[in-house]
């Protein structure tokens, strides 16, 4: 449904998007999972053709992006990361304007907007300017706007940014439901919880490139056998333990700090424990908790850059 | 064609939603009132009768001292009026007074100290300042009772200059205090503004022209109620239009910031339906702006327009070419306060060039010239057409050359925006 070949987007010297090649097939939920400036977003503009690749080419459903733009953008949806509302118009306003730009009209258009605004749960609100919404039903709203024309393949570019746990959950259990219906996703994210959850497939981005493309349990093999150690210390890492010292304890295979906290990737966490313990100690840093984290897409990602998704 | 039509509903819908747009569109029509009800009071004293004496012997007292004082005091003893006139500059009200009672001269003009500055407020005067606060000072003139002819000669060719000033500054400081109040320029470049306002109103003031007025209204007492409605409205609803206009075309990067326009691009909609989509919304509410300028100064003071076809098609076509100026300011800003600046700076220009502020007949040929570049001179040419009681086949002129105008704009400013990496490109 939608082929990436060799798509490469530079702004000036900076290659935001780095020779990138994918599919993604009908009825998948496809994750891009990277961390900021990975070049998602860049991504999700070419394909929606938004932005001139610099080089490289991709098709939806068989239409070229360079050639036949405009059919391809009767075929998608996007939701942008940014919310792209207008602030003085209602809720019901926005959905009409922006359904009636995609070709919906009449009895038609408002039975959807009537449905899409119950399903984000914005019925009661439907008719408050979006300037008195609050971030988190914006962001519904932003969501309702880009999928309200039922499009066969739908671009979400992290559509959970900055909201409550309700919406969140709400929003991925809409997307599943959309994708139950046969809708194509290209879904964005930076939080490894997302991309598991809901994807058949996952592509890691990391400074523009794909780092790693599978289905989940085919990326998790790739990690090994490898579990995380997360440790919390007493004084919030002052002294600091120095990372490279614990990064040439044997068994461990990398280290990363992620806020006040350090993550130690390592096939064996039993023998590797003490050791941390004592160079800790060495060098003044006590150890409040130690957590044990089993293989995950995080782990993944730690192990292909040797840096935490967020940091 | 629906897209189009789409986007500029809904630009024309956030536009009314928008209050200092509101405020403009509505406000405009009150402006224009109470600039009518300024237009008075600014002379006192004086008795008029006719005849036509030469070398009258007048006394200036000029305790202003300041840009308007002066200008009087120029155009009073410039050589074009030295037949007509012999000015004495006297230092006091005393001695012109005695000199009016000795019969030495045919009257005293006295312009009081702060003339200038009751006209034109200083920076720090710009907020609290409102056009009925100005106080009363006037200009006086002490006449000779014994010389009545040579006295109507002076006092028609003050009130004329009175009037020009008059003309230009209600207009001027009606545009501005909105534009102050709305904090889209501030008090300094308000003051800025002022300034050179008043001295192209010191400057319009040309002494040859001043002459032709002594000699054929010297005597009578013309009654300028007439003139000044049909001389300053259209001035006005040009401006507001001018104003409406590059607002207006703010949107195009209020879109852009907010997001929106980049949501549209990715819809089956084209640039040039977007670009024509906002174009259109634009002029739809520069048009629904005049409509109500020019319906509600018709219907409150009775103003006379002239003939109501020519008016609309004035209306339609002057939109057009506002429209084409506000795009290409748009085009090539980059940001949404860089319109609003450019755009009100642009308006006032336009003002000044375009003959909305001054009588552009007194300008010497360079400046007639370059007035035609504004949608103002065209404008006021078919308003003042029209005002005469010409008919729609009359003005067709300056509708030609504002279809042309605006029409060739929005393509110049539609290309710039095409290969504009920053309309296009995210
Ligand atoms: N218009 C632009 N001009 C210059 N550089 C840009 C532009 N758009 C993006 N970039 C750069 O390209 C890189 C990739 O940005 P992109 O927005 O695609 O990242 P992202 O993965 O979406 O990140 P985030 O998770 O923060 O949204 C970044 O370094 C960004 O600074
Ligand atoms: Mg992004």
């Amino acid at each position: 449904m939608i082929r990436v070949h060799n798509l490469t987007k530079r702004f000036g010297h900076l290659t935001a998007v780095d020779n990138l090649t994918f599919e993604v097939k009908e009825g998948e939920i496809f994750s891009l999972l990277g961390p900021n400036g990975a070049g998602k977003t860049t991504t999700i503009s070419i394909l929606a053709t938004l932005l001139l690749p610099t080089s490289g080419e991709a098709w939806i459903d068989g239409y070229s992006i360079l050639q036949r733009p405009l059919e391809v953008r009767r075929l998608i949806g996007v939701v942008p990361q940014e919310i792209a509302l207008y602030q003085d118009l209602s809720g019901y306003e926005n959905l009409w304007f922006w359904g009636q730009m995609y070709g919906l009209r009449g009895a038609e258009l408002r039975q959807r907007i009537r449905m899409t605004l119950e399903q984000v749960g914005l019925d009661e609100k439907a008719h408050h300017k979006v300037r008195t919404y609050s971030g988190g039903m914006k962001r519904r709203l932003n969501l309702a706007a880009g999928l309200l024309h039922h499009p066969r393949v739908l671009f979400l570019d992290e559509p959970t940014v900055g909201i409550d746990p309700q919406s969140r959950r709400a929003i991925l259990d809409f997307v599943k439901s959309l994708n139950r219906e046969g809708m194509t996703i290209l879904y964005t994210t930076h939080y490894m919880e997302e991309a598991q959850e809901l994807s058949h497939r996952v592509g890691i981005m990391d400074h523009g490139r794909l780092i790693a493309l599978g289905t989940q349990s085919a990326l998790l093999q790739q990690a090994g056998e490898h579990d995380t150690l997360v440790l919390s210390f007493e004084n919030d890492l002052k002294p600091q333990p120095p990372l490279e010292v614990l990064r040439h304890l044997s068994e461990v295979i990398n280290v990363s700090r992620e806020g006040d906290r350090i993550k130690v990737l390592t096939t064996a966490p039993e023998e590797v424990l003490p050791h941390l313990v004592t160079v800790c100690l060495e060098h003044g840093v006590r150890i409040r908790s130690v957590e044990v984290i089993e293989p995950n897409l995080e782990t993944v990602f730690l192990k292909l850059t040797g840096r935490a998704l967020r940091d | 064609m629906r897209r189009i039509l789409l986007i500029a509903l809904k630009d024309l819908l956030l536009i009314l939603r928008d209050r200092s747009m509101v405020l403009m569109i509505l406000i405009g029509p009150f402006l224009l009132t109470f600039g009518m009800g300024l237009i008075s009071g600014r002379m006192g004293g004086g008795v008029s009768q006719s005849s036509g004496p030469r070398d009258i012997p007048v006394a200036i007292v000029n305790q202003d001292g300041q840009m308007l004082g002066n200008a009087l005091v120029n155009v009073l003893s410039s050589p074009e009026l030295a037949v007509l006139l012999e000015p004495v500059l006297v230092p006091d009200v005393e001695t012109a007074k005695q000199q009016v009672e000795a019969d030495q001269v045919a009257a005293a003009i006295i312009v009081p100290t702060g003339f200038t500055q009751s006209l034109i407020p200083l920076a720090k005067e710009w907020q609290a300042w409102s056009p009925s606060s100005s106080s009363n000072l006037a200009i006086q003139i002490y006449a000779n009772p014994g010389r009545p002819n040579s006295v109507a000669i002076i006092e028609s060719i003050v009130r004329e200059f009175l009037f020009r000033v008059e003309k230009g500054r209600v207009l001027g400081l009606t545009a501005i205090t909105p534009l102050v109040t709305a904090g889209a320029i501030q008090s300094t470049q308000a003051e800025e503004i002022g300034r050179a306002l008043g001295e192209s109103l010191a400057r319009a003031n040309d002494a040859k022209d001043l002459m032709q007025v002594a000699i054929t209204e010297g005597g009578l007492t013309p009654s300028h109620e007439v003139d000044v409605m049909s001389s300053l409205a259209p001035g006005m609803a040009l401006l507001f239009l001018m104003f409406t206009a590059t607002y207006g075309a703010r949107s195009l990067l209020v879109e852009r910031r907010q997001q929106t326009l980049q949501r549209l691009m990715m819809t089956p909609t084209s640039p040039i339906q977007i670009l024509l989509g906002k174009g259109f919304g634009v002029y739809l509410s520069g048009v629904l702006q005049q409509l109500v300028l020019i319906g509600t100064s018709t219907w409150l003071f009775s103003l006379n327009w002239g003939d109501a076809l020519g008016v609309i098609a004035l209306i339609l076509c002057a939109a057009l070419a506002a429209v084409g100026w506000g795009l290409l300011v748009a085009a090539w800003a980059r940001t949404p306060a860089q319109v609003a600046s450019a755009g009100s700076a642009l308006m006032l220009l336009f003002g000044l060039l375009g003959g909305s502020f001054v009588d552009l007949s007194s300008m010497p040929s360079p400046v007639y010239v370059l007035s035609r570049v504004t949608p103002n001179a065209w404008g006021l040419d078919g308003y003042a057409i029209l005002a005469g009681g010409g008919s729609l086949s009359q003005i067709g002129q300056p509708l030609l050359a504002l279809i042309l105008m605006g029409v060739s704009l929005i393509v110049f400013a539609g290309v710039i925006l095409m290969h504009s990496r920053h309309f296009t490109q995210a």
